[in-house]
């Protein structure tokens, strides 16, 4: 060893999380399944509106899990894919008259194929270095959609208007439950597969690489491979929840995809607890109601109630909502036996 | 040629600011291993207390001294309080505090002090610096209390006991505190001075960018690329760092076609990117073997 | 004589694997003790027990205080210096930074530069080298390097982790033979803990022999060395 070395061994970014932990059981999932899918019946259109933006940026916090849970690379980028999903399909829409349906899974690969050449330079960054150039993707974003070379597509700082599709087949429902219904049907798909990805070859050799890079290169794992097609696969579903949310906005602009979206997904993720898929939705729940809950209390004070909110949750729950899930399990395991 | 001269100083002269911010960044890193996000805003509210103690009739350095001192206890408070509890968690639960420690900070100075921008003296004045036009008295004021901070820094790490103590602290802390350190309270310890930096620096850079709630944000970012082009673990890298990215940025805005102001920052961050991917530990930093 | 350390019913557990079960042992004052046993007995662990930097229950008393509760620094502070396995040296600070880092705690700041030419005096080879950095010792030398480190907090109780490990046979040789003058001539209580065990029942005046987590054995280092029985079950060779 020279002098000028330093050895530390270093831990993982993240603490392990076994492979069947990732998930809920089928029980519990069919019960919050249900609620999703009844609770739009009750309430009025406008939190419709906001429970279709909590599967969007579930789906986001997801995908953000996939990237840091699954594979134990860092982002802080994920506003960046986000936003060139929203721009995709509503170019797509207005531009070409196309489909919203359709212009989902074109938003989805060409964002997989952004992530995956992204990954390439990423490869050679971990850690802090990582997270700055993500950082730095997401600050480039906003200012590369403004360019006047572009502006003839994105419509520069104004943005683009996008109409908001009817439900179909003249369905008896409102635009926002038409919507809300058909982003869950994409949210459990996309869950799901998400799933069994994690369960596939390619899910073990992301948490191979996540737990020990050097051990799974020695197993024979491909790391370079299966690096970038994390990054692919999570800005893939991360481009989808951006069409998605550029359809339910019904407008995109430069300045609604900002480093603050980036950040808020990242809070999302660890609020929900990082490697566990289910706890997305809590996590985007957080990013989604918690600023309203602060405003409430105080509005000059909004970011301190928040920044005490976020303190009081990583302090009890420091392993986020999976903790609380895994409390709540041993709870009812122990009623179960007396 | 002319013209590219010109830059280069203008490019040192903002680098010094970088530059300053880049040491606490680097002072944090030491101690914890992490990039403090909140750093730019405690910086910032260190500046409004020392403009607070002016307000209240405090002349300059008094106020410099006391907001120091004040800095220096608040941030080891912040990391007792705050951080400490959080020693075990995962990394990324402490960076969710960082971001945390940002809201509160950003939004309590905002309350106190509201959003309007305030003039902040200075004590060089701000005529030309030796007939240039480019640097002012106060930027080169700027770089003059930058190196001495460095190699007063230097000076503590190399020659006083308890600088030894903090680099052990850092380096090994199993073994440091096998030899009887306390590596608890190096680290708050460390907090403290990053904190101190942090004050130094928002005061230098206030009569800038002038005084508000969110003057840091900006800064900040081009602190953690100089810190990190020039290796987290070299104060003198982030120094140098600070003063390669000011030279960047305006080389860059200058002599790029298209690159206005919305695009240099972007560009700046891409370039460092680039220097990290054929140097991953930066300029000056130390290479990290990892033991498998 | 009286027992310097006493150790009574300590248990051991590395998150649910408990490790030590119920151990007992004490060290008289300026004894030279061994601890010998298999891979995986629990001798690293009954060391790390002792600074607390592994969770345990049981009691240990150092020179009559109780070290329960006790974080690693303030029980270094009470003069037991730990070297430990893999010797813990700050490899990327000189050999003299080193030395003076193992006298952080001492206030007598003007005796801490002839203590650092003591030990220049006992290991000449760290004065050759003092202004290099450690990591660019050899093995040996940075073995040399921890034990100098440790004296110079002037222990009242020294605790070696495997100090022979990855040496070369002579190299272990001599650092045994400095062991036991900084035993006889400064007075400091040693424990050290070895697979070596031949080499280390030579040195040593006491022996523990750990099996699984318990004492099985003990007694003067020359009966345990002689006893064909224990050389043959425990100690293999």
């Amino acid at each position: 060893m020279s002098a000028a070395e330093e050895v530390v061994t270093e831990a993982p970014a993240i603490e392990a999380v076994p492979k069947r932990a990732m998930t809920l059981g089928l029980g519990t999932s069919l019960v919050v399944l249900a609620a999703l899918a009844i609770a739009p019946l009750f309430v009025k259109n406008f939190i419709i509106f906001q429970m279709t933006m909590l599967l969007i940026y579930a789906l986001a916090v997801l995908a953000l899990n996939i990237l840091t849970g699954g594979s134990g690379q860092f982002s802080l980028g994920q506003s960046a894919f986000y936003a060139v999903g929203a721009y995709t399909s509503a170019i797509l829409m207005e531009h070409f008259g196309m489909n919203y349906a359709l212009t989902l899974p074109i938003a989805g690969v060409i964002c997989f194929a952004f992530g995956f050449v992204f990954g390439q330079p990423a490869l050679r960054l971990s850690g802090v270095y990582l997270a700055l150039a993500t950082f730095a993707l997401a600050v480039a974003m906003p200012q590369l959609l403004k360019l006047g070379f572009f502006e003839h597509w994105t419509g520069g700082v104004q943005g683009l208007v996008v109409t908001k599709p009817d439900a179909p087949f003249g369905l008896p429902m409102s635009q926002d439950m038409w919507l809300y219904y058909f982003t869950l049907v994409i949210a459990i798909g996309i869950y799901i597969a998400s799933i069994n990805l994690l369960r596939s070859r390619s899910g073990r050799a992301f948490m191979a690489i996540r737990d020990n890079e050097i051990a799974a290169s020695a197993m024979g794992v491909d790391v370079a491979l299966y690096k970038t097609l994390a990054f692919g696969v999570s800005a893939g579903i991360t481009g989808v929840a951006g069409g998605l949310g550029a359809i339910a906005v019904q407008f995109v602009a430069p300045d609604g995809y900002t480093i603050t979206l980036a950040i808020s997904l990242f809070l999302g993720m660890v609020v929900g607890g990082v490697g566990w898929l289910p706890g997305s939705i809590v996590g985007s729940a957080f990013i989604i109601f918690v600023p309203n809950i602060a405003e409430g209390i105080s509005k000059g004070l909004s970011g301190a109630v928040f920044g005490v909110l976020l303190f009081l949750v990583i302090f009890l729950v420091p392993h986020g909502a999976r903790q609380v899930a895994m409390v709540a399990q041993q709870m009812l395991g122990k009623l179960k036996k007396n | 040629m002319e013209l590219f001269t010109n830059q280069v100083l203008a490019g040192i002269a903002t680098g010094a600011i970088y530059a300053c911010m880049a040491l606490a960044v680097v002072m944090i890193f030491q101690a914890i291993d992490h990039l403090n996000f909140a750093q730019g805003e405690m910086a910032m509210f260190s500046t409004f207390i020392s403009w607070q103690l002016m307000q209240w009739g405090l002349p300059y350095w008094w106020a410099f001294l006391a907001t120091l001192i004040i800095s220096f206890v608040g941030g080891i408070a912040i990391e007792r309080l705050l951080f400490k509890p959080l020693a075990k968690a995962p990394i990324l639960t402490n960076v969710a505090g960082f971001i945390a420690l940002f809201a509160i900070v950003n939004s309590v100075a905002g309350l106190i002090w509201d959003f309007t921008i305030k003039q902040y003296p200075s004590p060089f004045g701000s005529s030309p610096f030796l007939g240039s036009q480019l640097i002012s008295t106060h930027q080169a004021g700027m770089i003059g209390v930058t190196i001495l901070l460095l190699i007063a820094l230097y000076l503590f790490f190399q020659f006083t006991r308890i600088g030894l103590a903090m680099r052990a602290a850092a380096s090994l802390p199993e073994s440091a505190r096998l030899v009887g350190i306390n590596t608890s309270w190096m680290i708050a310890l460390g907090w403290g001075m990053a904190s101190a930096i942090g004050a130094i620096a928002g005061i230098l850079i206030a009569p800038v960018v002038f005084l508000e709630p969110n003057m840091m944000g900006g800064v900040l970012i081009y602190g953690f690329a100089a810190a990190v082009l020039g290796g987290l673990s070299s104060p003198l890298g982030a120094v140098i760092g600070g003063f390669l990215v000011g030279i960047f940025e305006n080389l860059a805005g200058t002599y790029i076609p298209g690159v206005g102001n919305e695009l240099k920052l972007p560009i700046a961050l891409a370039l460092i990117i680039t220097v990290l991917v054929v140097k991953p530990a930066g300029l000056l930093g130390r290479p990290i073997v990892k033991r498998v | 004589m009286t027992a310097m350390l006493n150790i009574k019913d300590l248990r051991a557990y590395y998150g649910q694997v408990q490790a030590l079960h119920g151990l007992s042992f004490s060290l008289n004052e300026g004894s030279l003790t061994t601890l010998l046993g298999a891979n995986g007995a629990g001798k690293t662990t009954t060391l790390r027990a002792i600074c607390n930097m592994v969770r345990s229950t049981g009691a240990i008393e150092f020179e009559g205080k109780a070290l329960s509760g006790k974080s690693t620094e303030n029980v270094v502070r009470l003069g037991i210096a730990h070297v430990p396995q893999g010797r813990g040296t700050f490899t990327t600070m000189t050999v003299e930074e080193n030395l003076q880092l193992g006298a952080i705690t001492r206030s007598d700041s003007k005796n801490i530069t002839s203590d650092i030419e003591r030990m220049y005096a006992h290991f000449p080879v760290l004065k050759e080298r003092h202004t290099q950095q450690a990591g660019t010792l050899s093995g040996g030398e940075q073995q040399m390097l921890a034990v100098a480190r440790a004296l110079m907090l002037r222990p009242r109780l020294m605790l070696l982790d495997e100090p022979s490990f990855g040496l070369a046979p002579l190299i272990v040789r001599d650092l045994f033979k400095i062991l036991g003058k900084i035993n006889r001539e400064d007075k400091v209580t040693i424990l050290v803990v070895e697979q070596n065990a031949q080499l280390a029942l030579e040195l040593a005046d006491q022996a523990y022999v750990i099996e699984t987590g318990r004492i099985v054995m003990s007694g003067n280092a020359k009966d345990i060395a002689t006893n064909e029985d224990v050389r043959k079950s425990y100690l293999g060779y």
